[in-house]
């Protein structure tokens, strides 16, 4: 047996942080939560150059040749990690995680090579299968599909919607006769969320017949992502937190030699880091334990959320005043993981859904 | 326990009611945050008349001058909870400074800032932390020397809440250079238009600047600005810190919330069923319930330790550290029953309660680590509370010092 990441994946992770580390500082992300939106731009033409679009896109498929690298979710959630650490904005979970799971579920092999071309990039909206709220909800008739998709995730640079009826799979090419957009503001600035309302838009549904299982796909792959950008995040307030107490002195002493500080920190170490074996398996498991895969993913990103909003009130804790400051910038870490924990499912509905696929009532 | 209420309370709580049915269009929205809206003014300047703000404040200060009767201050918060109305201005002028100078402010003094500030007219900032000090206050540095008939104050104040707004500020400055760290601060008022004062307001995680730095440059005050003696500093302070502490912790308040949320999950659907019908998160909402009614059994029988003169002990150190941990995981319930819709922010269409549960998340974990954060209250409370033994100093250069070096 070996638990662990091999050789290839902790480069890959590597490359990508240190990457991120450089092109997404706080100043940067601070700038684009403001309103200018070109560091967006700019990861995305980084990441291609590093290959991260292609992650989970097959060689092949269907005869098709993609030229996609087929990797797994283990290596997609790497990545994630690294952009929820340096809270990059990105829609790598929505564009190159969830909507390549799902396509590649369903064998549609002309989106994957629209995606892999660059002419596609799409946005993802799945609440409507997850719980849905009063007003929202898609209705398909014949090929328009009117109604309301209520939280679409990964708007920035956006051609086309993934959407769901709730059990079928279908895509709306954005600005389309029909589509109009709201664009929502959230705690997380890093991130673009939008509601689409739709009326009579052209609809086409994606390739394939048992949409149902390419949509559980996507949604499990894409709370797993989740997971692991929160875990990310987390692990970073950690570390800010650690490096803080040893720097700031009170009462001729640094703040991290109190035990009350000391143990705040060990606290959040000894929760957050079974997180990180955690996420890895539930990726794992995407590709190679399928009969735990959707288990995992309910487990992980529920669990991860949890411990996380321990975390971001801790670190912010251990700053004291200056942690609620906008100065050193830990609120963007703080809200990130706040928006994560309701994306896709909060932490009680996870558990339902988790302890329901167990025959568990 | 006897909890039935004389007839003089069953009037009193009847007068109360019935002064707010009768004003109820006066009072301004309890979301009305800006510090000197006239609707704010004049809802204060008529609690005033009738007593249930400042009621035992003397009548020679503004006040109403009723005798201390803290069954009557309750009685009066529960049912301005009840009608979810407003109750006084509060503040750390009302809160915290006027019940310093009350104590131990000259006659000149209480003649010149006790009646504008019971009015909301004159409104206060506190001037206590700075980069150097928070939770070790008395390592401040911002010294004020004697020249003349002034102090001349130079140094910098951090976290000054409202010190955009503020008139005045009461202050802690080091007089005593060379006295020991606790012995060496005094306690003095200063007119915020004095110049040399720089005010820049420091944005919050919440998204608004809820507080300020402070700069001074030879600002100049008069001498007769100190409140208490020179060096004693420290215990008029200590003086308010404690009103401080017992502000931020409201039970009325909380049990506010608290049906704001039962309401939240009685209106909002998912999957076309009320959220109150979902038993986790009801759960979830009658723990926090549970919570809250012992917070105000609590205060009730602080109201009773106190009306009988005897001290508080346990049950009121804990209060600080209790009240502002179940704000912030109430404000983290109604978030989470929000679902996506918890984490929006700002003017987002499909906005619920104006973003309010994020901003209250947000600032109350503020509040869990302002006005002594929630390790010095457990601090506190084991040490005075519990009598365990204190923490030794450390020795001199048992640690490589980094920031601050004074003292
Ligand atoms: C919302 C808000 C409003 C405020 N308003 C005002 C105001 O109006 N006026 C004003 O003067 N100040 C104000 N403050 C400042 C506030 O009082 C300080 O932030 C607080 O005392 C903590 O000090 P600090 O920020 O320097 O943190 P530090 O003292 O640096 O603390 C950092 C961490 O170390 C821990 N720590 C420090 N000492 C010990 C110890 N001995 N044992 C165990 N743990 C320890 C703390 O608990 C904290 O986790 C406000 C702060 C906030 C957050």
């Amino acid at each position: 047996m070996y638990f662990g990441l091999s050789e290839d994946q902790i480069m890959l992770q590597d490359s990508v942080g240190r990457y991120l580390e450089g092109a997404s500082e706080l100043e940067a992300v601070r700038k684009f939560t403001e309103g200018d939106t070109t560091l967006a731009d700019t990861l995305h033409s980084g990441m291609e150059e590093l290959g991260v679009p292609f992650v989970l896109l097959p060689e092949a498929l269907n005869g098709q040749i993609l030229g996609g690298l087929g990797m797994g979710v283990l290596e997609a959630a790497l990545i994630q990690e690294a952009l929820g650490r340096h809270i990059a904005p990105s829609s790598f979970a929505t564009a190159y995680g969830m909507a390549v799971v799902g396509l590649r579920e369903a064998g549609d092999e002309d989106w994957l090579s629209q995606i892999a071309m660059g002419s596609a990039r799409m946005a993802v909206g799945m609440t409507e299968a997850i719980g849905v709220r009063e007003d929202a909800g898609l209705s398909l008739s014949g090929d328009t599909v009117s109604g309301r998709a209520s939280f679409v995730m990964g708007a920035d640079g956006a051609t086309h919607f993934l959407l769901t009826t709730g059990d079928q799979l279908i895509v709306v090419e954005r600005g389309a006769k029909g589509v109009s957009e709201t664009a929502l503001t959230t705690i997380d600035k890093t991130r673009n969320v939008v509601t689409l309302d739709l009326d009579k838009a052209s609809a086409a549904l994606i390739a394939g017949n048992n949409h149902a299982v390419a949509l559980r796909k996507m949604i499990d792959a894409g709370r797993v992502l989740l997971a692991a950008d929160t875990l990310g995040a987390a692990a970073m307030m950690l570390e800010k937190a650690v490096a803080y107490s040893k720097e700031r002195d009170q009462f001729n002493r640094p703040i991290g030699s109190f035990q009350a500080v000391k143990h705040m920190c060990a606290e959040m170490a000894a929760r957050l880091e079974p997180c990180r074996a955690l996420v890895w398996y539930a990726a794992y498991a995407q590709d190679h334990v399928p009969e735990e895969a959707a288990l995992m993913a309910c487990l992980a990103k529920s669990h991860v959320s949890d411990v996380s909003k321990f975390v971001a009130r801790t670190a912010t804790e251990v700053h004291g005043g200056m942690g609620f400051t906008d100065l050193l910038g830990l609120h963007y870490w703080f809200k990130r993981i706040g928006a994560n924990r309701q994306l896709l499912g909060g932490p009680e509905k996870l558990r339902a859904e988790a302890a329901e696929l167990q025959g568990w009532g | 326990m006897d909890l039935n209420l004389t007839q003089e309370y069953e009037d009193f709580r009847a007068e109360v009611r019935g002064f707010l049915e009768k004003h109820k269009d006066s009072a301004p929205s309890r979301s009305d945050r800006s510090v000197r809206s006239k609707k704010r003014l004049a809802w204060q300047e008529l609690l005033l008349q009738n007593g249930y703000a400042a009621r035992t404040h003397p009548k020679q200060y503004g006040g109403f001058g009723a005798a201390p009767d803290a069954l009557k201050a309750r009685i009066i918060a529960e049912e301005f909870a009840r009608a979810s109305a407003p109750g006084g201005i509060s503040g750390q002028g009302i809160n915290m400074l006027v019940p310093t100078l009350l104590e131990l402010g000259t006659d000149e003094q209480k003649d010149t800032y006790i009646k504008p500030t019971l009015a909301g007219e004159m409104v206060w900032c506190q001037g206590y932390s700075e980069p150097g000090a928070g939770s070790d206050l008395a390592a401040l540095r911002t010294a004020a020397v004697v020249d003349g008939d002034d102090f001349v104050i130079n140094g910098q104040k951090i976290w000054t809440s409202t010190a955009q707004f503020a008139d005045m500020m009461f202050c802690l400055v080091r007089t005593e250079p060379d006295a020991p760290k606790h012995q060496g601060i005094s306690y003095i008022l200063i007119d915020m238009n004095t110049p040399g004062i720089e005010v820049r307001p420091l944005m919050t995680m919440t998204g608004f600047a809820e507080f300020n730095e402070v700069f001074f440059t030879d600002v100049r005050v008069p001498v007769t600005s100190i409140v208490g003696n020179r060096g004693e500093g420290w215990m008029v302070a200590n003086a308010t810190l404690t009103h401080e502490r017992g502000m931020l912790g409201d039970p009325d308040a909380a049990l506010g919330r608290l049906r704001s949320i039962a309401e939240i999950m009685q209106k909002e659907h998912i999957d076309g069923k009320p959220l109150i019908e979902d038993a986790v998160y009801r759960d979830r909402l009658v723990k926090l319930q549970a919570e809250a009614q012992a917070m105000k059994m609590n205060g009730m029988r602080l109201t009773t330790l106190s009306s009988e003169k005897k001290s508080s002990g346990m049950a009121g150190l804990l209060v600080k550290l209790q009240g502002c941990e179940l704000n912030h995981q109430m404000a983290d319930l109604a978030i989470d029953v929000m679902g996506e819709y918890g984490i929006l922010y700002e003017d987002s269409p499909f906005i619920r309660d104006q973003g309010m549960w994020q901003t209250h998340y947000m600032f109350d974990l503020g509040l869990i680590i302002g006005g002594g954060s929630a390790q010095i209250q457990k601090n506190i409370i084991s040490e005075r509370g519990l009598g365990m033994p204190r923490e030794p100093k450390p020795q001199p250069g048992s640690f490589k010092s980094g920031a601050s070096k004074a003292n």
